[in-house]
């Protein structure tokens, strides 16, 4: 597949149709994701740091939080149920029905005409909706620091930003791409290999999910632990 | 022109070809017959390359289909047409992109040009092409399917290998005569090698003059219709019995044609 994805052809009117549909399709649910969960982080964040008197460290924690964790897991997730899922159901009645077959008497290769197109996409909407996911949720919390903590706009934005330094918002999007292989890779190859007619799909989509979701998690460790404080190095 | 070599073939353990051997020249016909579950299928699953023999030799043009590489079998494929035994549609395409396909993905002609061909070859297997090219596959019945199948399958630049899983099972008498005649034209028109795979004796009897009977796995007989009426061959009687009455009747009027 990653060889596939450097030869020709490339298909790109496949290639739009999937950002559309895994794009568009998932914007509403991680904007929801971003909302939610910045604001139930902001809370509980605000009501401890109240107890030391460190209210207006909120900024700080929320933009480290979101943009190097909680924005591209949350996403590497959400987008985990629901494309890995589609990508799996959708390659594995193909082949049950005998489709990926057909388009092999074509003389078409399916791995180039189905997998690459959908892992392109992936490796720019994971990233592009990590960044969504994160300015929503900065955006719940500074609604949770205004009203429920009433930390001053000008103080929640300037340590906000303080933070947004350039080594978090790397480390924020090396994440998402990592992620974008990993729900391509399972999605795909639980969809080429899934055997035993519509049952087997089934299978196929369900595992496709859990194994990509609890993969995202690790790597997502991994990552943090292992090679940020390499990276920390050179930023 | 396609040649098997004493080719073994099994799906994991179990050996579902073995030493299967026969040669088929350019423009010859050629049908395969025989019990469910013998291996006709897998027999042009082979051809395609799809699969490939545990051992001996698939070769197409002279050439070895297992030691090709990936690139070197799509380029084959191109030349070769496949009508699947379950149509295999593109379910997510309309009947229009399914028939045309191969000019979709293979030629530079603009969607205007493949449409006037889609709907011509859709006239061409019987079927209303105003009413169906925008509809998906699902909403046809299944013997409309089975036709757009097999226009999908024709639909190409220049086939020099037609290989139908058969093409006619589940089809009314017409649509049955229809196909049967496209088949024919094809094979003659273009000088084609063509295998057809079908359980309906009277119409193996108008596609070809040579007929392999696969019984289990292996070659029970392969030769002319005559030979075919008088082989001895247990298995290849056993699977007969049920079509004698049309046999004798085709026999009957080939002799009065004086063929
Ligand atoms: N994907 C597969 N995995 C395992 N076994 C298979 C597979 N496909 C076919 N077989 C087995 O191979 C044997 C031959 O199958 P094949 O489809 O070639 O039969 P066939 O002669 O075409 O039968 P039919 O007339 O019913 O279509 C069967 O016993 C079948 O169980
Ligand atoms: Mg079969």
């Amino acid at each position: 597949m990653v060889a596939s994805l450097f030869g020709r052809p490339i298909y790109i009117a496949e290639t739009m149709e999937q950002m559309y549909l895994i794009g568009i399709g998932s914007l509403f649910l991680v904007v929801l994701t971003g909302l939610f969960s910045g604001q139930g982080f902001a809370i509980a964040f605000a009501n401890e740091l109240a107890d030391f008197g460190a209210k207006d460290y909120l900024g700080r924690i929320m933009s480290l939080a979101i943009v190097r964790e909680l924005g591209p897991t949350l996403t590497g997730l959400m987008m985990a149920a629901r494309v890995a899922s589609g990508i799996t159901a959708e390659i594995g009645s193909m082949k049950v029905s005998n489709q990926l077959d057909a388009m092999r008497s074509f003389g078409i290769d399916p791995i180039r005409k189905i997998a690459v197109p959908r892992l392109i996409t992936l490796i720019i909407m994971v990233p592009t909706m990590t960044i969504v996911c994160d300015a929503v949720a900065i955006f719940g919390a500074w609604l949770i620091a205004l009203f429920h903590a009433h930390i001053s706009s000008t103080l929640y934005w300037a340590a906000i930003r303080e933070r947004l330094i350039f080594g978090n918002i790397f480390v924020g999007l090396v994440k998402p791409v990592i992620f974008s292989f990993v729900i391509a890779f399972i999605s795909c190859y639980k969809g080429f290999t899934s055997e035993g007619g519509t049952k087997g799909v089934g299978q196929a989509t369900t595992d496709s999910v859990v194994m990509s979701s609890i993969t995202i998690l690790i790597a997502n460790f991994i990552f943090t632990k292992f090679f940020f404080p390499i990276l920390k190095g050179y930023l | 022109m396609i040649e098997l070599r004493n080719v073994d073939f099994g799906y994991e353990d179990k050996l579902v070809l073995k030493n299967i051997s026969f040669r088929i020249d350019q423009t010859e016909s050629v049908v395969i017959m025989g019990p469910s579950g013998s291996g006709k299928s897998t027999i042009l699953r082979l051809v395609l390359g799809l699969e490939c023999p545990q051992r001996g030799e698939v070769l197409i043009d002279s050439q070895n289909i297992s030691v090709m590489s990936e690139k070197e079998k799509r380029e084959l494929r191109k030349s070769i047409g496949m009508v699947f035994q379950d149509g295999a549609l593109f379910d997510s395409r309309t009947v229009g992109e399914n028939v045309g396909y191969y000019l979709i993905e293979h030629t530079k002609m603009s969607w205007k040009e493949i449409e006037k061909k889609v709907v011509e070859m859709l006239g061409f297997v019987g079927l209303d092409a105003d009413e169906i090219i925008d509809k998906l596959p699902e909403l046809l019945s299944g013997g409309m399917q089975r036709r757009v199948a097999i226009g999908r399958a024709l639909l190409s630049t220049n086939p020099r290998i037609m290989l139908y899983d058969e093409p006619t099972t589940g089809l009314d008498p017409q649509s049955t005569e229809n196909v049967l005649a496209l088949i024919n034209k094809l094979t003659r028109e273009r000088s084609i090698s063509t295998i057809v795979v079908t359980h309906q004796i009277a119409d193996a009897l108008s596609i070809a003059d040579r007929f392999i009977v696969i019984h289990e796995g292996e070659i029970a007989y392969d030769g002319d219709f005559v030979g075919l009426r008088e082989c001895r061959d247990e298995r290849v009687r056993a699977f007969l019995g049920p079509f004698r009455a049309s046999m004798d009747l085709v026999a009957e009027k080939r002799f009065m044609n004086g063929v």
